[in-house]
């Protein structure tokens, strides 16, 4: 038993799970201190989630983007580089995504797969150029990604509000065109007689056509794997990794040390712009001035934390994330409690991936007290 | 008691009925014996540490813990000092039975440890790190420096390790610092006092001075404990010495009764070459050569000061000094890692100077970097990995689509495992970091040999290793050199220097000073201009 124990402490898998248990354990007291009753606040959160397909699809499209950011900062991680600048990187992407959505008519297929490519290359460069600042000043990449956000951020809000883009009498820039939107059905053809004929033929469809389910599920999907492969079998991720593990070493093995730092982040950053163009193109249409920033580079951070700075770890740990956030929403309108008892849970979570690392210490002191 | 499951080693030496003696007495009563432990096993997972491991340790004396990397010295004396629980077996210190939990009990049985990587506070002085926990104060407990600061200068001289109590830690030199944890031992009682490595971070003179040390507190009437795999130090300072291989005890010998070359396979447990053999260089056409070269340190002090060199295939040529003499800086110009102030270095017939690293590479050159753990490899990376870490663009790694094949990587390690008689066996999926130092050496060795260099630089190669991995570090490099490549080997061990050299080029001050025959030369002659005297 005690065998096993020492074991099991010693996966990173275990460090999660126990992760996750004191967080719903904290979400717990904070519900009944808050004098709700746990134990139905959870059933509704998990209800809330799996009563029908239809959530559940919600919960893997709200996953999308921040299983992006959350890409981008666990590939910068595993390669030495600390991207919190995700988030400028996101709303860079959402920028292109709107502008080119509108102002570049193209035929559609060719549309989205253009948005994609510009926001993939704004993104990255933006984040490279805090790469370059560290390559060339020695500014670290944590202080100079943290004050592109809020360029990045100012930046949206001055496009925006400029004369030739914001609709007339609203906050926001023009939607764009049907071509460059990425969803499996358009949100018209639920409410047409077509829409309607078809729901009702086949009753499963529900889930994607009431959704903005599209082709940024797959892209991310497809994204995930192929930054896996990147790392774990190119010469360059093998570089890469070299590099976020020791730099002196990799750069005494003569590879070259600095441009990995810039590929890094343009990747990362790359990533990071592709979400932000994929949620104009699928669930929001414009861009909005914002008194504040969404987060979702914020939201990003914890997702790589929970996912151990793993590629497919990222998907699990988004879809956690957004699946949290989704039920939180049922335990404010089903019982008033305040989702902000969500945002504890994820905290007190990620507090705990953070000591994740004392867990195999303390296998091994179990192992030498035995 | 359970007398008759103790064992004794099959074979002593000189002392048998001493050991046996020990194992007898002490039911009790006053015993010759400061530290007695018997039968000890420990076992961390699947790895035994330490398989029934008897040792006996006379009072007033120094007694020396020799054995290879992770044979399991540490192992035991961490045991004694609480550090570790035991398995099995049974501890009685001044021949009383005890059971030792934690360090601090391990304290109030007059245990000390002086710890391989030092346990000081970096910014505070002396005094303050000595008394730290048992402070000596004024009213309302404001500390009284005054007395505080007298009563440790007065302490240190009672002990011959003067120390200036005012200095701060961060100020003073490795070998103060380690006084000052001699020190802080001996002021919280201790009678028995272990060392772990004392002489891994000296320097000779140092070392000298620590043997008399320690000879000085067995007069007065402490024990030492001194782990160690340094042979030359047990001759110079032990009186026994107890061998363990493996985790078990090969013997305990009186260290007037043996040689060097006894303890050597002893511990190795094969008959070990404490010279290599090798026959006479024939050096061939210059493969290095570099002129004039000036290179600055990272405040602007000129290290490397117009130095001139060259090296041909087929020979060792040695860069004799004392650490600090410019060897660093040198290094980083050739590899491509620091910018020199003029001169040139050509390799090959190419320009390297002010290159980088890959320059470095290009004109042939591979490295063993002195700082294995900070340039040498990457810790967190698989064994593996590591040996493929200059060579992963090359196609024998590739699988499809020019992917990495982990199967062919794998197998390429597995092999080069064997080949270097690296440890543990089929370890290519293990991390760098769980390996033992000498092995993570012979990790570099590996890779960097099996390039086929053309000039291969060798910082420091056996620095930390055992006999057993000196041995085979140094017929490497002598095997590239019959393979009529060059070695430079940059050496702060004049032992090593006369050991493996074809040449010997002396550097004092960022200057080649000598250029030497080591037929026709002796160490004191180089010690001497090592140290900035004249031929």
């Amino acid at each position: 038993m005690r065998k096993f124990v020492i074991q099991a402490l010693k996966k990173p898998f275990t460090a999660v799970m126990i992760a996750i248990l004191i967080g719903f354990l904290v979400g717990a007291v904070t519900l009944a201190l808050g004098g709700f009753d746990p134990g139905r606040g959870y059933s509704l959160l998990i209800t809330g989630v799996t009563s029908n397909t239809r959530r559940m699809a919600q919960v893997l499209v709200n996953a999308v983007p921040i299983i992006m950011t959350g890409l981008a900062v666990s590939f910068a991680v595993r390669t030495g580089m600390f991207n919190i600048g995700a988030d400028g990187q996101f709303i860079m992407g959402q920028v292109t995504g709107a502008i080119l959505g509108y102002y570049v008519p193209m035929p559609a297929i060719i549309h989205p797969l253009f948005i994609m490519v510009c926001a993939f290359v704004v993104g990255g460069l933006y984040a490279s150029f805090a790469a370059y600042l560290k390559n060339r000043f020695g500014i670290h990449e944590v202080i100079s990604s943290i004050m592109l956000n809020w360029n990045a951020y100012y930046f949206m809000n001055f496009i925006v509000n400029m004369k030739s883009v914001k609709v007339p009498g609203s906050q926001h820039s023009p939607e764009i065109f049907d071509t460059a939107k990425i969803t499996f059905f358009s949100r018209e053809f639920r409410t047409t007689a077509e829409g309607e004929a078809l729901l009702a033929k086949h009753p499963w469809l529900e889930s994607v056509v009431r959704t903005d389910a599209g082709y940024a599920i797959l892209v991310m999907i497809a994204v995930t794997l192929l930054l896996w492969v990147i790392l774990k079998y190119t010469r360059i991720g093998f570089e890469l990794r070299a590099v976020g593990y020791n730099y002196h070493a990799a750069e005494f093995a003569a590879m070259p040390v600095k441009r990995n730092a810039l590929l890094s982040m343009f990747i990362s950053g790359g990533t990071a712009a592709l979400g932000g163009a994929m949620l104009v193109m699928s669930t929001s249409y414009f861009i909005t001035m914002l008194g504040a920033t969404e987060g979702y580079g914020w939201d990003g951070i914890s997702v790589a934390l929970i996912a151990g700075n793993h590629p497919i770890g990222c998907i699990f740990a988004g879809l956690l994330y957004s699946a949290l956030k989704l039920g939180g929403t049922e335990i404010q309108s089903r019982m008033g409690a305040p989702t902000e008892i969500i945002n504890i849970m994820i905290g007190a979570l990620v507090l705990c991936i953070a000591f994740a690392p004392a867990l195999p210490r303390l296998a091994e002191r179990l192992e030498r007290k035995e | 008691m359970e007398q008759d499951t103790r064992t004794l080693p099959d074979e002593t030496r000189g002392n048998e009925n001493e050991t046996a003696d020990a194992l007898n007495k002490g039911q009790g009563g006053v015993s010759d014996y400061a530290v007695e432990m018997y039968d000890i096993s420990k076992s961390f997972g699947p790895l035994k540490a330490l398989d029934h491991v008897d040792l006996a340790v006379r009072k007033g004396t120094i007694h020396a813990l020799l054995g290879e990397n992770g044979a399991g010295k540490s192992t035991l004396m961490k045991i004694l000092y609480g550090l570790y629980s035991k398995d099995a077996g049974e501890i009685r210190i001044m021949g009383e039975p005890c059971d030792i939990k934690n360090p601090k009990q391990a304290i109030t049985h007059g245990i000390g440890m002086v710890h391989q990587h030092f346990m000081l506070v970096e910014n505070m002085t002396i005094a303050e790190n000595i008394v730290l926990g048992s402070e000596v104060t004024k009213s309302l407990g404001r500390l009284d420096r005054e007395r505080m600061n007298r009563t440790i200068r007065e302490f240190g001289e009672q002990y011959g390790l003067e120390v200036d109590p005012r200095q701060v830690i961060m100020d003073v030199s490795v070998a103060t610092q380690q006084r000052v944890e001699i020190l802080k031992a001996l002021y919280r009682g201790a009678d028995i006092l272990i060392l772990d490595e004392p002489t891994a971070v000296l320097t000779p003179q140092e070392i000298d001075n620590l043997i008399v040390t320690m000879h000085r507190l067995v007069e007065g009437g402490k024990t030492v404990i001194i782990i160690t795999h340094k042979l030359k130090e047990i001759m110079a300072s032990s009186e026994y010495c107890t061998i363990i291989r493996r985790g078990k005890v090969v013997d305990t010998v009186r260290v007037q009764d043996v040689t060097e070359k006894d303890l050597a396979s002893m511990m190795v447990g094969r008959e070990v070459m404490l010279t290599t053999e090798k026959d006479k260089a024939s050096p061939g056409e210059v493969i290095m050569e570099i002129n004039d070269l000036t290179v600055k340190d990272n405040r602007g002090i000129e290290k490397v000061k117009n130095l001139s060199l060259h090296i041909r295939r087929g020979e060792i040529l040695a860069i004799a000094g004392v650490d600090g003499n410019g060897q660093t800086e040198l290094i980083e110009a050739i590899t491509g890692l620091r910018k020199s102030e003029q001169g040139e270095i050509i390799v090959n017939g190419q320009h390297i100077e002010n290159g980088l690293p890959l320059d470095s590479h290009k004109s042939g050159i591979r490295t063993i970097h002195e700082d294995r753990h900070k340039r040498g490899l990457v810790l967190d990376f698989q064994v593996g990995e590591n040996l493929i870490l200059e060579s992963y663009k090359e196609k024998r790694f590739q699988g499809r689509c020019g992917l990495l094949s982990w199967k062919k990587i794998n197998d390429y390690a597995n092999r080069q495992i064997d080949k270097y008689d690296i440890r543990p066996a089929g370890s290519a999926l293990q991390r760098a970091k769980e390996l033992s130092g000498g092995n993570q050496q012979k990790v570099i060795v590996a890779r960097t040999v099996e390039q086929e260099p053309d000039l291969l630089l060798a910082c420091q190669p056996t620095r930390g290793l055992d006999v057993g991995a000196i041995e085979y570090v140094r017929q490497a490099l002598v095997q590239q050199r019959d393979q009529g490549r060059a070695v430079l080997l940059i050496s702060y061990e004049l032992d090593e220097v006369f050991d493996i050299a074809d040449r010997i080029n002396v550097v004092y001050n960022g200057q080649i000073v000598a250029d030497l025959d080591p037929q026709t030369t002796d160490e004191q002659a180089v010690g001497l201009l090592m140290a900035g005297g004249s031929q």
